[in-house]
């Protein structure tokens, strides 16, 4: 009995090994149907999402502890307030450009702000530029990527204007919309949106060309399914393991935008704080003062080198041949 | 191939166009009146008219869309408010400045990270191997002008930190731009290297008893290295635009800090002229290397060409 089973497994896992790609799909379909009714029992279920993470987990050391810097990072940022007992615009002209100290852990700015105070809440606004933006643009892409790769008479338009807005250097455009609007935080979220869409849109697009070929599109077809459900239903959910790559790879990029923006003049203005606006506002005194330049500067490294790790250890599970 | 050519660049001039048309409108749309923003608040009445009527002010924006492209074709893109200069000379002036730096950093970011992608890729997982993934990792995470300034203070009384006025000027701007593009390059070269060490014909190569060393440079490398070309080429493109913040920080005399002043002065023409120039050369660069791929790689105008 127990030959048996090892026997099923084995032919299980020839089955459905995807992961490993040890045989080939033809191989693997050729397995399932010389199994007898009692082995197919024996067959794995297809990987989940949530399977898929821990598998990442387990395999991919840097990305897990990446996940785990980026969750303490979070908490910290979104408890500021109770983690730091300064106002980060509390001017103390005593206590200007002092170094890191008990007191002061990253050492104080040109008026006396505690900088690792303002690395807290500066990292507030870092986070919703990395997030909101890429959410919303994300969402522009992953509707106008399915239609343009669905509907065909779409295409050419959608397309056509991704091309437009992807042949702009991004923070050229960037700068040029912040320009347009003038420079506050929502426009930073709009900038970032209004330019960001174009790169999902292609990526859907691609996904959606090569799902809607397969059969089980088809057969919702068949049965009268409307397109639109056919795209919500059926296509979307097949796109989302490339998706939450994506989101992930994106978000260091919406952030590193920012902070480019910030330090030409047009993205988050003072008072208000973000790690880019600190670091450029640092280089009057960087020379006497680098604890002002290299502190928030390793806030940046550090979260967008974690979402990068990250991102790199979700595409090794969720999307083997994605690029 | 002739075919193939022109196709490519069929398509491309209605982006060409498109791309024109998104910053001609967005701009002006901006508030504030062009000619108090040139002249200031004392002007005389009938001098306002005769510059409204000589700068097509008057017209609806079609028509001045249509003029600025007209005289975009020949050359002309206006002239800038503040420093009453044409754009075209401006632009002229500034782009070698840019193109210098933009070509140094291109090179040095190949001279890095290509050998630095193949040792990764030959020595997977090993020490060598983490090290120079590490430091491509960190050269896409971390802002350009946070690099820029800690250079700056580091290098600062032993080389030039600011202006351009020698080569040695350009070492330190040339580093920050290119360490960004050295990154990207080796984790491309690295994974497409050993992509390619998985093919049949290697292993062929291999078992015929060719030197591991021959193998790679002779066999492996040619076709590995075909991404990377398509790469470099985008890449020509990320370091144009990255040079606005570069030539910010360096203050070094190019395009990208002609753009960011006029954006400071408020003077719209420049800033037109600055991006929609910036935007042309790099679409000319991607068409570029898109047929210089097509030569490299035949299959991709056959496919492609259909």
């Amino acid at each position: 009995m127990a030959s048996f089973e090892q026997a099923a497994s084995l032919a299980a896992r020839v089955a459905v090994d995807g992961v490993k790609e040890q045989f080939s799909p033809q191989e693997r379909m050729e397995a399932v149907w010389q199994m007898e009714e009692e082995e197919l029992l024996y067959l794995p279920k297809p990987d989940t999402i949530r399977t898929k993470l821990l598998h990442m987990c387990r395999e991919n050391k840097a990305a897990a502890v990446s996940g785990l810097v980026l969750a303490v990072m979070a908490f910290a940022i979104i408890f500021a307030d109770k983690l730091t007992v300064y106002d980060p615009n509390g001017v103390n002209l005593m206590e200007r450009l002092l170094p890191p100290s008990a007191a002061h852990w990253c050492g104080t700015d040109e008026l006396g702000r505690d900088i690792f105070t303002r690395i807290l809440y500066g990292g507030r606004v870092s986070l919703l530029v990395g997030v909101i933006p890429t959410a919303i643009s994300m969402a522009i892409g992953i509707v106008l990527g399915m239609v343009s790769g669905y509907i065909r008479q779409m295409e050419a338009v959608i397309m056509r204007l991704a091309d437009i807005v992807l042949a702009f250097p991004s923070i050229v455009l960037a700068m040029v919309v912040m320009y347009t609007l003038g420079a506050t935080t929502t426009n930073i979220f709009i900038a970032l949106s209004m330019i960001g869409w174009a790169k999902t849109a292609r990526v859907v697009r691609s996904q959606t060309l090569s799902i809607r070929e397969q059969e089980f599109v088809e057969a919702a077809k068949g049965m009268g399914v409307g397109k639109w459900t056919i795209m919500f239903r059926h296509i979307l959910p097949n796109c989302l393991p490339s998706l939450i790559v994506l989101f992930t790879l994106n978000i260091p990029d919406a952030i590193l935008s920012e902070a480019n923006l910030s330090f030409l003049g047009v993205g988050t203005q003072p008072p208000d704080s973000s790690w880019g606006l600190m670091v450029s506002q640092a280089r009057t005194f960087a020379q006497s003062s680098p604890w002002m330049l290299i502190f928030p500067s390793l806030a940046i490294l550090i979260m967008v080198l974690a979402l990068n790790f990250l991102g790199d250890g979700l595409r090794d599970v969720m999307d083997p041949h994605g690029r | 191939m002739l075919k193939y050519i022109t196709k490519r660049i069929a398509v491309t001039v209605p982006v060409l166009i498109g791309v024109v048309f998104l910053i001609f409108v967005m701009l002006s749309v901006v508030p504030g009146d062009p000619l108090t923003v040139m002249m200031g608040e004392k002007v005389k009445v009938d001098v306002i008219e005769r510059l409204s009527e000589s700068m097509h002010l008057n017209d609806p924006w079609y028509v001045r869309f249509g003029w600025y492209l007209w005289d975009a074709l020949h050359g002309d893109f206006g002239t800038s408010y503040k420093l009453s200069r044409s754009v075209s000379s401006l632009i002229a002036n500034a782009f070698p400045k840019t193109l210098m730096l933009a070509v140094t950093a291109a090179a040095l970011s190949w001279v890095i990270g290509i050998p630095a992608g193949i040792v990764s890729a030959i020595r997977k997982n090993s020490l060598a191997d983490h090290l120079f993934m590490g430091f491509a990792l960190c050269g896409v995470s971390i802002p350009a002008f946070s690099v820029g300034m800690i250079l700056q203070n580091v290098f600062n009384g032993i080389l030039p930190v600011s202006g351009f006025s020698s080569p040695k000027h350009l070492i330190l701007p040339a580093v920050v731009l290119g360490w960004n593009a050295a990154g990207t390059i080796a984790r491309l070269t690295r994974s497409s290297l050993l992509e390619v060490l998985e093919d049949d014909y290697i292993r062929t190569a291999r078992a015929k008893g060719l030197a591991p060393v021959s193998v790679i440079l002779g066999h492996a490398l040619k076709n590995s290295l075909l991404p990377v070309i398509t790469m470099m080429a985008i890449q020509v493109s990320s370091l144009l635009s990255g040079a606005v913040i570069t030539e910010t920080l360096f203050s070094i005399p190019g395009v990208g800090r002609l753009a960011v002043d006029a954006i400071n002065s408020r003077d719209m023409p420049l800033l037109q002229g600055t991006v929609i120039f910036t935007t042309v050369v790099i679409i000319g660069g991607n068409l570029a290397a898109d047929l210089l791929y097509s030569v490299v790689d035949p299959r991709i105008r056959v496919e492609g060409g259909k």
